[in-house]
């Protein structure tokens, strides 16, 4: 596994839920990623947010790592769940929160 | 580099023929849309496969030639 991809497979296997974002949840730095913060907090669970801005490997890196092109990503479990448009079909649907709670996710 | 609503819809009806899009430019720019796809080509697939089948018709400009593409997919009820 090439170093990028060990560095994000422990990343997203050290937290239930990780978001990859640009900026961070207090300033997040793109409309999209506001979005899933948004969703997140509305959830009300605990999560690891990773600033891609921050870290350009990390930003390209992760977009191979789960087949997905665009930045923010939320990881439940280690398992990638999708963007910021599936984050909030599956809002909208109930079924995020349904999966949290499958999953027994920390609460914030 | 923006893209037209022509060029994507080009592109998402070449890959998925018979698809029902709908185009809102949220922006005025062209460069931030925001679409809604409904295709057959969808039943039977999860929420992440069906986006991907979309960004797969964009050929990779996903995040690079589109900067933004607020998406959203429907199987014809």
């Amino acid at each position: 596994m090439s170093d990028v991809n060990s560095r994000i497979s422990d990343i997203v296997s050290g937290s239930d839920v990780v978001l990859f974002m640009k900026g961070t949840p207090l300033f997040p730095q793109c409309g999209f990623s506001s979005r899933a913060v948004a969703i997140l907090d509305h959830c009300g669970v605990a999560y690891d947010s990773v600033d891609v801005l921050q870290d350009m490997e990390i930003r390209q890196g992760i977009k191979g790592y789960s087949d997905w092109p665009t930045i923010p990503q939320l990881y439940v479990k280690g398992e990638f769940v999708g963007g910021s448009d599936i984050m909030m079909e599956m809002f909208e649907a109930g079924e995020l929160q349904q999966m949290l709670d499958e999953q027994s996710v920390a609460r914030a | 580099m923006p893209m037209s609503a022509g060029e994507i819809e080009r592109l998402i009806a070449t890959a998925l023929p018979g698809a029902e899009i709908e185009l809102t430019d949220l922006a005025g720019d062209d460069d931030h849309w925001a679409a809604r796809v409904t295709a057959p080509q969808f039943a039977g697939k999860s929420r992440v496969q069906q986006h991907k089948m979309v960004y797969d018709a964009l050929g990779g400009r996903m995040g690079g030639a589109l900067h933004a593409l607020q998406l959203s997919t429907a199987i014809p009820t």
